[in-house]
């Protein structure tokens, strides 16, 4: 199982998503952001960072890149994804999420141990965990606020498309407490929050982000 | 030469903490006329001569696609003299 990770000029979670996806149990294949080559990865994740230096908005350059063209076109026909904090951000820039991401209400940057409840365990990324399972895993961004209107949040809602909350008061001013949202068919998953920093506790505040690596496996096996 | 502004706002109900910090900034300066403050972009592209129907269209284009983002933000574009 071989899981892409994309490097974009800027991008600064990457050895961490790459070493999360060995701890996983998966192989972590490394993707530049220029290649028009997804070298036949099963998956794909966008790891956190400030590509091309958050110009125009978070995401909005990367959006553009030659291999986020293979990457919507492979979520289109299912192959999982997953964004992470500024990943999130691109994927709701390439509307494979809806929604964005804007500054947190109070203007400051976060960097913080936040507990999150997963509230549905249903997806690519998330099978591993229980539902309503709070986990503890590192927040850490200026821009993430998710906001939408009124009518894609209750169908967010109804659909469960919500997958994960933030626990206790809202750290950045997201609409009902979203930490992290899916597509219609559950393979793609933006998740603002860190789970790549809580994979050991040597290194992390926890272990509990490695459910979303091994969750991968699980949706390959299947 | 002419010089084609757009203007990027974010929509009305979409909440503005930047707009908010700057509201607030000011009567702490001793300015009291704001009642609230919207914080948006502006773009000046130039061209060369005179803007033609074909071009203001595909301004208008690019500022869907990549100036702004309609989920979030509002846009205006128009020729400035």
């Amino acid at each position: 199982m071989r899981v892409g990770v994309i490097t974009f000029p800027g991008t600064l979670d990457d050895r961490d998503a790459a070493r999360a996806v060995v701890a996983g149990g998966a192989e972590a294949v490394s993707l530049w952001h220029a290649d028009a080559d997804l070298k036949n990865v099963d998956a794909v994740i966008l790891p956190g960072g400030f590509s091309y230096g958050d110009y125009l908005r978070c995401g909005a350059i990367s959006r553009f890149a030659p291999v986020m063209n293979l990457v919507i076109e492979a979520a289109g026909k299912g192959m999982p994804v997953l964004g992470i904090c500024n990943g999130f951000q691109v994927l709701c820039e390439s509307h494979l999420l809806p929604g964005a991401l804007t500054r947190n209400s109070d203007l400051h940057f976060l960097c913080k141990d936040q507990e999150i409840e997963i509230v549905n365990n249903t997806t690519a990324w998330t099978s591993s965990y229980k539902s309503g399972e709070k986990i503890v895993i590192p927040l850490k961004n200026g821009e993430g606020s998710f906001q939408c209107d009124d009518e894609t949040l209750a169908k967010l809602e109804d659909q469960g498309r919500v997958i994960a909350r933030y626990v206790g008061q809202n750290p950045n001013g997201s609409r009902n407490l979203i930490a992290g949202i899916t597509n219609e068919r559950g393979n793609v998953v933006g998740l603002m929050p860190h789970p790549e920093h809580a994979i050991d506790e040597l290194t992390g505040p926890t272990a509990q982000g490695l459910g979303f690596f091994t969750s991968i496996l699980n949706a390959m096996v299947k | 030469m002419a010089k084609i502004v757009v203007d990027v706002m974010l929509k009305p109900e979409i909440l503005d903490p930047q707009g908010n910090a700057v509201a607030s900034a000011l009567p702490r300066l001793g300015f009291t006329f704001a009642q609230s403050v919207r914080q948006g972009k502006r773009f000046e592209i130039e061209i060369a001569g005179e803007p033609t129907a074909t071009q203001l269209a595909e301004v208008e284009k690019a500022a869907e696609v990549l100036l702004s983002n309609p989920v979030i933000e509002n846009f205006v574009v128009r020729v400035e003299k």
